[in-house]
């Protein structure tokens, strides 16, 4: 084995990832179901990594929902993209790193399109100046949040409280580490590993202790699709993706999901409960769900943040089973508390998946 | 329309560790010539009721091998046995046998054929 050649080509799917300042760009989806994953994501990068992160209340979506179903013109997507690059250029910074996969593949797509067709660019800057009077520089550097804390995975080992260990049997966890398709399918480049060995997740999981699964299904999309999901007619398709990786996962007894996009933390979370809805089938063991982790979740857990502080009770599929096997010290009747400590009602009880 | 609104879209895959093979054992035991077809589609081309109805004889052979069996039931007995197909084979696959070897396989399961 010519390892000197892996090592080379290894090389060439490595990405550059800034070392500090980052201008922050939330997420639609992630911030509206798993609104405490992004905080967690800010509390981590300020507070134990020491960095830099402008979360900054002017951003707005990047619209890629609307413009991945047909609703949006790319003329309108580009300039609202030029707007969020002249609210990080007049906050002086120079990284941005999106906190949504859509949003990475649309700036990524977009800053590509400039430079292809630099009439584009030129037209873009136009639009902005008519509409808001501003201008804007090009980030000098653009990484997903997950490229970040892939980044930092070390130093986050160094302060970890936990690890992806089955403290009961002293396994290392079998994890499901499922990218988002716009991360690399769309540009390999750009992503820690290119399409074809991505391993900005499962690199996390081994420097914390567990073991990534290599199962059939393994790159298959969670079926979100956009349109696929928004019109209700197609929405079987949607759902027969994740199905399709539900089944293909369910021999390996995986103890947990990871996921760097927010509509595949969504949907593989949530679709867990359709299914058991319509066809009375769970994927876990005794009649659980697979627990579906963002890697901000991950990180937070390792780094020993309350489960309820980072919001795991907006889930649906349970994160108890998950959070015994790791030996996290957790109260059960904090779950649907709120900050101060009053009861916020119990949800209803779904019919065949345990919660 | 159901309470969601939607069903869950069959997989259209074809899953050769999940389909059953029976069938296509049984056809080649009573017809092993079934195994020299090569899927020209002349046996199809002369097919008398082929002309007039969506019978497919290459197509039916297909479905057998791939374990895909609920059409086979579905069409089998569109054929009218006038073995015109055996006639134009060019491999000389014995194409009656195999649509009789279905049929009493198709029988003695008990299916609704």
């Amino acid at each position: 084995m010519n390892l000197e050649g892996k090592r080379q080509i290894w090389k060439d799917y490595q990405k550059e990832i800034a070392d500090d300042k980052y201008y922050y760009a939330r997420s639609c989806i992630r911030q509206t179901f798993f609104p405490g994953s992004e905080w967690a994501y800010l509390d981590i990068l300020g507070h134990k990594l020491g960095k830099t992160v402008l979360d900054d209340p002017k951003h707005t979506t990047c619209t890629g929902i609307g413009y991945h179903s047909d609703v949006v013109p790319v003329e309108t997507i580009m300039t609202i993209v030029a707007r969020h690059f002249a609210l990080m250029t007049e906050a002086g910074f120079e990284n941005m790193t999106p906190s949504c996969i859509t949003s990475f593949g649309i700036y990524t797509e977009i800053l590509h399109t400039w430079e292809t067709h630099p009439e584009w660019e030129e037209k873009t800057r136009d639009f902005l100046w008519k509409a808001t009077r501003r201008e804007f520089r090009k980030p000098k550097n653009l990484a997903h949040t997950s490229d970040v804390i892939y980044k930092f995975r070390h130093e986050i080992a160094a302060q970890q409280k936990y690890n992806l260990t089955n403290v009961h049997t002293g396994q290392p966890l079998q994890v499901v580490d499922h990218i988002g398709c716009h991360y690399a399918k769309m540009f390999p480049v750009k992503g820690i590993g290119g399409a074809e060995f991505p391993a900005v997740l499962s690199g996390m999981v081994s420097a914390w202790g567990g073991e990534s699964i290599d199962y059939p299904e393994r790159r298959h999309c969670c079926g979100f699709g956009f349109r696929n999901y928004l019109v209700l007619a197609n929405r079987g398709f949607s759902v027969a993706n994740s199905k399709k990786k539900f089944e293909s996962m369910q021999p390996y007894e995986p103890d947990f999901i990871i996921t760097n996009c927010p509509g595949c933390a969504m949907f593989l979370d949530k679709w867990q409960y359709t299914i058991s809805e319509m066809e009375g089938i769970t994927y876990g063991k005794n009649g659980y769900g697979i627990p579906v982790l963002t890697y901000e979740e991950v990180a937070a857990l390792v780094l020993g943040y309350d489960p309820w502080e980072i919001g795991l009770q907006m889930h649906q599929v349970s994160v108890e089973p998950l959070l015994e096997k790791m030996g996290i010290d957790y109260d059960p009747d904090a779950k649907y508390k709120n900050v101060r400590g009053e009861d916020m009602g119990v949800p209803a009880c779904p019919t065949y998946l345990k919660v | 329309m159901n309470f969601w609104g939607f069903s869950i879209a069959e997989a259209r895959v074809i899953d050769y560790d999940k389909n059953d093979k029976s069938m296509a054992t049984a056809m080649t035991h009573e017809a092993p010539a079934s195994k020299l077809c090569i899927g020209c589609g002349g046996c199809t081309a002369t097919c008398t009721a082929g002309n007039l109805t969506e019978f497919n004889i290459r197509k039916l052979q297909m479905l057998v091998k791939r374990g895909e069996t609920q059409e086979v039931k579905q069409n089998l007995h569109k054929c009218m046995l006038c073995g015109k197909c055996l006639l134009v084979c060019p491999r000389g696959v014995d194409t009656r046998r195999l649509i009789l070897s279905l049929m009493k396989f198709i029988n003695t399961q008990n299916s609704n054929f």
